[in-house]
């Protein structure tokens, strides 16, 4: 598997690390509900198909990225920045 | 079938022509007491004991495959207890008096070898973390012993001691742990369950769970509907795919691991040997070849095959404990789809659908857990409440905050 990073090109994927889901979203400060907390730490989709994920180029660039793939075939279908991911989210909110 | 040194004398006379199928191929009924979804390890081992334990016989496992082709035909079949928190001790203590007496039990070979199971050590610091594990255990009545470098050369002389990062200071040792032929798991606990009236229905995947009045009534299946009064799901990787057929989402996420096995070689390592400063474990099967493995993947996958970084970083591992393996050929590798769960431990338990149980979470060490899994998953199906030595793998713990987070690596699925 070759994770195509916006910054670098096509590089190895040992040369990053995983977290996990980039489609959940921390519940707002102190006033989210415990339940919300709960979903939001532990609960995960985990689909067969495509999945968003977040990835971190930590032997390159060492960006965060949002990396869509598919987990049936490991196909990578497209490659972003973190950054501009959340910032478009945040206008979104904005919106 | 019974097996004795008569039937195969017999056999051989005759041209190994009359041996019979060990269980039906049964085709699915219109309905059933118990319906086990899964038919690996887990599941089969959940069909034999509801039978035997609590009389239920009108059960039928449901395999979108055929038997052993899940997880239970690709792990490096490693049995072990030497687990350290309150949780996980009885029941993977159970699991191994389970192991103990297996081969008795359903009167089939699945060749229990408790050749040991050595856990090295490589600083002063998990000397402590080792000794603390160790005593943990013989609280507990586990057999556990700490060993000092001369005996651990003792057992394994070949290994690079004098490692100039990870020198190997001693290591702490399950005598009672070792392998078991992992197929024979699966083909034993089939035959078993069948004998016992269980129908085991391969080729048969289940495309949804239905519902009445928060009830589950049945399943749906690509070989038509099956009604059923109570329905267990025990199908590792798949687990969230199977509960999403009920909006429900789980703390789990699907990993890739790998498994290996080097071309056959003489009698080379005697126990079960794992590095403690890498993510490296191996044996040697009875043919000879090592079987070995590390890390997982590390990403979330469906695939069942990995990727060339995790097996350069096995490798790695390897070389560094036990340099004598770089003239070694690698034959095989394969991968599997674990079920990791958000504090590395598994979940055997009710869920909020009257009549829907779970047995998921295994992450990479379902296999040494098989029939405590099964014993356990059928006494919370047949009596509707969890058995006292897997109350703790709780569906809910998460919510409550009573996780068993035995590597102490926060809810991470991929670090566990």
């Amino acid at each position: 598997m070759r994770i195509r990073c916006p910054h670098c090109g096509e590089r190895d994927n040992g040369e990053f690390s995983y977290l996990g889901d980039a489609t959940v979203v921390r519940p707002d400060g102190m006033s989210a509900s415990s339940e919300a907390m709960h979903d939001y730490v532990y609960l995960r989709d985990n689909p067969a198909g495509l999945h968003r994920e977040l990835w971190y180029h930590g032997a390159g660039c060492r960006s965060w990225l949002v990396v869509t793939r598919d987990t049936r075939t490991h196909e990578i279908r497209d490659v972003s920045s973190a950054r501009d991911v959340a910032l478009a989210r945040h206008t979104g909110d904005a919106a | 079938m019974r097996y004795s040194l008569f039937s195969v004398l017999g056999q051989a006379l005759r041209g190994q022509r009359d041996w019979k199928p060990q269980w039906r191929d049964a085709a699915p009924r219109t309905e059933y007491d118990v319906v086990i979804i899964g038919g690996g390890g887990h599941g089969l081992a959940t069909a034999y004991y509801l039978a035997k334990e609590h009389g239920i016989t009108n059960i039928a496992v449901l395999e979108k495959n055929v038997i052993g082709s899940g997880n239970v035909g690709r792990n490096t079949t490693i049995i072990r207890s030497n687990y350290g928190l309150p949780g996980n001790i009885p029941f993977y203590e159970h699991s191994m008096k389970l192991w103990e007496g297996l081969e008795q039990d359903i009167n089939y070979n699945a060749m229990v070898s408790q050749r040991g199971v050595l856990n090295l050590f490589h600083s002063d610091g998990q000397r402590d973390a080792y000794a603390r594990r160790g005593n943990a255990m013989r609280l507990a009545g586990i057999d556990a012993e700490l060993l000092d470098r001369e005996q651990v050369r003792a057992m394994v002389p070949f290994i690079d001691f004098d490692n100039a990062r990870f020198p190997v200071k001693g290591g702490l040792v399950q005598r009672r742990g070792g392998t078991v032929r992992h197929d024979a798991v699966a083909w034993g606990y089939a035959r078993a369950a069948d004998e016992r009236g269980v129908d085991i229905v391969q080729n048969c995947a289940v495309t949804g769970i239905s519902r009445e009045n928060g009830r589950v009534v049945g399943v749906e299946t690509s070989r038509g509907f099956i009604r059923a009064k109570k329905v267990g799901i025990s199908v590792a990787g798949s687990s969230s795919l199977l509960a999403s057929m009920v909006d429900m989402r789980l703390p789990i996420e699907s990993h890739v691991l790998q498994a290996f096995v080097s071309e056959g070689l003489k009698p080379l390592i005697d126990c079960v040997m794992t590095f403690g400063a890498g993510h490296f474990y191996v044996s040697q099967s009875d043919k000879g070849g090592l079987v070995f493995g590390g890390d997982i993947d590390g990403y979330n996958s469906y695939a069942q095959r990995g990727n060339l970084a995790t097996i350069e970083d096995v490798m790695e591992g390897g070389m560094a404990l036990w340099p004598g393996l770089g003239r070694v050929r690698l034959l095989r590798h394969w991968g599997g789809i674990m079920d990791m769960s958000m504090d590395g431990s598994p979940i055997i338990d009710r869920t909020d659908i009257g009549g829907l149980y779970l047995n998921a979470g295994w992450c990479y060490g379902g296999f040494k857990a098989t029939p405590a899994a099964g014993f356990c998953f059928a006494h919370t199906i047949a009596r509707d409440e969890p058995h006292p030595i897997s109350a703790a793998y709780r569906l809910d713990r998460f919510a409550t905050g009573h996780l068993i987070d035995e590597k102490g690596m926060g809810a991470q699925p991929n670090l566990h």
